[in-house]
């Protein structure tokens, strides 16, 4: 069967398999170990409503094709959202100029692949009335207000877009996939006595429109409204050295940044990481597993195939009961190293090399019951919401924002916290992991991860876990 | 043959109208960009691409709607334009929706030196080996700094052409090149690596820094890293760096917005008039700085840039504003517009006085932030806290490194306390600071 895409970009722009091979033995016409072509056709729609105001609607359309040329480690790229002949071969020669050898004879025979299904899609987003979703948002918009008389502002924002790929390389490969994913949003605005806080929820899957319901807008905007509700009576978080519990969940975003980037395969290869040249090495407690996983159906980082035409296989084993296993691959990567394309070598769009990036990274379970890890602390933090975080994956040094926080005293969660960050290391961080859980979550935000310029939609995920101590930002002494 | 972009702007306007639309308003550029990534003395990547695009909005009894694609063959935009007019149809009417009522003039665009053509006549090979002698320079100034994330080398030209119902067609072109370079270092193999980056942009070839300037601030940059301790929690005055004072700004920018404030999601909502910053604060939007990265003619709804004191002498005088929030707070647009809330043209803290060793030199104990990484500012109550990297200062002079620690505060206190401003304004980027210093803010370490 042929893959749907091909169907699509063959009839909407005479794009077939001699065409594509035609561009590829125009890629290696100078020489070059491996050449593919990219084309990409996507849809999107995004609604917003504010001050219960449907503001507007946009439709985008975005379409075009990029050409890659491997020799040795240098990459050459071109793309045009032309999808001509003539540009598409122009292309192919202007990514062909890294290579300075004689070109190769012959082409390759393009042979179709069948992809997973990891994202049914009964109805795509894309596709439906319009008019549903902006019920979504009218419908978050009254639960909110409703939820409590304190809440000034409501915005809401849904956002889905189909993105048609088609995949050729000159090792004779040939994918297609079509890929949906929608998000929604909303972000609310409580005030009393002229303190103003701020609540906020997303979700975001790869899924189509009956994974998402008018109960569920509902609920996120109650659970919105809750969070600035306890934010209005927070006070400033404490300030120093602390031992640190992370809610099941979202707190997965403090792995993806401590752990998940510094184990990306192009910044080890470059020496540019604190676990470069680590593999086999104990680090983390026993523990840590931690897994990114684009096998999982329908979550926001979940792929059939990545930017490249790998097809993830399984979870790829980034550390194993404390021991690292493995890196995050692209294909460039992985050639240099000597090891298998791991399915991560993702690109934002036809405009982009792509790289490696995660998909979807989560500790796995332990065995710790949740309760019992929060009353072995004194005196701490329990964090449940984060607004986001960085890392600098050459010094392994990372920091994140804590949106929703709670003091823990005497083996009891107590009074809210406002404004904490926290800030450490990657190996120290996972050398301080003292308890893990049972209660793995996988989160459903809509969290979307940037590096080198290029956004990707990814998925975060954790148990309950115990942190012996981390320097927590904050503006008092504790 | 491709049309002409002022062509294709014209016949998107012509649909609108024929669906219905009482307004429209399209905007399409064309751009090329060449990037050349070196590491090692290799060259890694190299792109090049010429692309085209059009945005949309469209007014039907005060609805609005938009569309946007890089796709520009007449069926695709006929039906997204007659989408677009449908879709609208079916937004709440908001008295407030329009395209701008006043344009003002727009300012000759030669004057304002947004195109250089001498960017053209380098050669690919030329670029290329900018960015090889930047990494080949920077990697031989200091045995420590042994390990580099790479040079880039990145040139843009790009043309737009914007086109209203009510008459507005206007259009510019503008170049942009940069070059930076990222390197590691490390003072021994037991010892942690460091790194840290730098980087020169500019819409005019003689106006970017040499190789040998990028390449001596980096080196710069990331040895002052090396040996960095943690310290312990306590208040003190905290200095900014130029470039992270530049960050302050970008804070204080999200909060000056139309858009922030109709919503109510600013610290500085109800402020105008008052005093909100110490009275060295002069904070200016200035779109028509000759050859600035953030000049521009006319913002994004057609409205002739400006210049638009925000912060005079610690006083808050303006709020940043595109038409619709213009309308919403009975402001005037400051050409600031997206059509879909606000950006910065050259948005700056005017320089102060002082030179930066002085201000240094007024702090007994504190600390000189060098890097600051992660979100942790919320616009909403101006609540302050970033992970940070700095020089500990001691009795007036920088001393060691510092790292893993975190600044807090809260933004209106700061600006409350920003009691010295420098006087070192360099134009960097679209938004630029001198050295700043802050009276106090709370630094947690160990």
């Amino acid at each position: 069967m042929k893959p749907a895409p091909l169907e699509f970009f063959s009839a909407q722009h005479g794009i077939d398999p001699a065409l594509l091979q035609r561009v590829l033995a125009e890629a290696l016409g100078r020489g070059g170990d491996f050449a593919d072509i990219y084309v990409e056709f996507r849809q999107s729609t995004s609604l917003l409503l504010e001050e219960s105001l449907l503001k507007g609607s946009s439709e985008s359309v975005s379409l075009g094709a990029g050409v890659r040329v491997i020799a040795g480690e240098q990459t050459g790229y071109a793309y045009t959202n032309e999808l001509s002949l003539p540009k598409l071969l122009e292309a192919a020669r202007t990514a062909a100029a890294i290579a300075t050898g004689a070109g190769r004879s012959g082409s390759v025979e393009l042979v179709a692949r069948s992809l997973p299904s990891r994202y049914a899609t009964e109805q795509p987003a894309t596709q439906a009335e319009i008019t549903g979703k902006m019920n979504f948002l009218r419908v978050a918009d009254q639960a909110a207000r409703a939820a409590d008389a304190r809440v000034r502002e409501v915005r809401a924002n849904w956002s889905d877009e189909q993105r048609q790929v088609l995949i050729a390389n000159s090792e004779g490969q040939l994918v297609g996939d079509v890929q949906p994913l929608f998000t929604f949003g909303l972000s609310v605005v409580a005030e009393e006595n002229g303190n103003r806080q701020s609540g906020s929820k997303n979700l975001g899957l790869r899924a189509g429109l009956e994974a998402f319901s008018v109960e569920d807008a509902q609920q996120l905007a109650r659970e919105a409204v809750a969070q600035a509700a306890v934010l209005l009576t927070a006070e400033d978080a404490p300030a120093g050295e602390l031992p640190v519990v992370l809610a099941p969940g979202a707190s997965g975003v403090l792995l993806h940044e401590s752990v998940g980037h510094p184990l990306e395969a192009d910044a080890n290869r470059k020496k540019l990481s604190v676990f470069s040249d680590r593999l086999g090495e104990k680090i983390a407690t026993e523990l840590c597993t931690v897994v990114d996983d684009a096998t999982l159906p329908g979550l926001r980082g979940s792929l059939n195939v990545d930017g490249e035409g790998t097809i993830p296989q399984e979870p790829t084993v980034l550390i194993e009961r404390g021991v690292l296993r493995g890196y995050l691959q692209d294909r460039l990567s992985a050639r240099l190293m000597k090891m298998s394309p791991t399915g991560n070598g993702r690109r934002m769009d036809y405009s982009c090399i792509p790289i490696p990036r995660m998909t979807n990274t989560f500790l796995a379970a332990g065995t710790a019951d949740p309760e019992e890890i929060v009353r072995s602390v004194e005196r701490g933090i329990y964090c449940k919401a984060f607004s986001g975080g960085q890392v600098e994956p050459a010094v392994g040094k990372f920091t994140f924002s804590v949106h929703e926080a709670y003091l823990i005293e005497n083996g009891r969660i107590t009074k809210p916290i406002k404004g904490a960050t926290l800030i450490g290391s990657g190996s120290e961080i996972l050398q301080n992991i003292v308890a893990v859980g049972h209660d793995l979550v996988l989160d459903r935000g809509a969290w979307t991860c940037g590096k080198g310029g290029q956004a990707a939609a990814v998925g975060v995920g954790t148990p309950t876990v115990k942190i012996a101590k981390m320097t927590v930002g904050g503006r008092r002494a504790s | 043959m491709s049309k002409q972009i002022e062509v294709i702007a014209d016949q998107v306007l012509r649909w609108a109208r024929t669906a219905g639309a009482d307004d429209a308003e399209a905007s399409v550029h064309e751009s090329t960009e060449f990037s050349a990534g070196v590491r090692m003395g290799t060259v890694e990547t190299l792109t090049e691409a010429a692309s085209r695009g059009l945005q949309l909005r469209v007014f039907v009894d005060q609805r609005m709607a938009r569309a946007g694609t890089s796709d520009l063959r007449p069926e695709t935009l006929e039906g997204l334009t007659q989408r677009a007019v449908e879709r609208a149809r079916l937004a709440n009417a908001d008295p407030f929706a329009g395209l701008p009522e006043e344009t003002g003039v727009v300012p000759e665009t030669e004057t304002l030196k947004l195109y250089d053509p001498a960017l053209e006549e380098w050669s690919a090979a030329e670029k290329i080996s900018l960015a090889q002698e930047t990494e080949r320079i920077g990697l031989n100034l200091d045995p420590r700094v042994n390990n580099s994330g790479g040079a880039s080398f990145h040139v843009g030209r790009s043309r737009v052409w914007l086109v209203n119902t009510r008459g507005f067609a206007a259009g510019y072109r503008s170049t942009g090149c940069s070059l930076s370079l990222h390197l590691l270092g490390q003072d021994g193999d037991q010892q942690a690596q460091v790194s840290d980056y730098w980087f020169t942009a500019a819409r005019q070839r003689s106006e970017l820094e040499t190789p040998e300037e990028v390449a001596r601030r980096t080196v710069e940059r990331v040895r002052r890293h090396l040996g960095a301790r943690k310290i312990e929690t306590q208040e003190v005055p905290v200095v900014f760096e130029p470039v992270l004072a530049a960050e302050l700004l970008s804070d204080l920018f999200g909060a000056v917005t139309g858009n922030a404030i109709y919503l109510r999601r600013s610290f500085l909502v109800d402020q105008l008039g008052k005093k909100i910053a110490a009275e060295g604060v002069t904070v200016i939007d200035d779109g028509l700085l000759p050859g600035r990265l953030g000049t521009r003619p006319f913002d994004r709804e057609g409205v002739a840039s400006q210049r638009t004191v925000v912060i005079e002498n610690g006083v808050l005088r303006n709020y940043l504003c595109g038409a619709y929030s213009a309308r919403k707070l009975k402001l005037r647009s400051t050409g600031n517009g997206t059509g879909n809330g606000e950006t910065p043209t050259n948005f700056y803290l005017a320089a102060g006085p002082h030179a930066p060793k002085e201000i240094i030199a007024t702090v007994k104990q504190g600390l000189y932030v060098t890097r600051l990484i992660g979100q942790g500012v919320n616009l909403v109550t101006g609540d302050y806290s970033r992970g940070a990297f700095g020089l500990w200062i001691e009795n007036g002079e920088l001393t060691y490194p510092v790292h893993e620690i975190t600044i807090s505060g809260n933004l209106r206190r700061m600006m409350e306390e920003m009691e010295m401003v420098g006087s070192d304004l360099q134009f960097r980027d679209q938004i630029a600071a001198p050295t700043v210093k802050v009276s106090s803010m709370s630094v947690a370490g160990k």
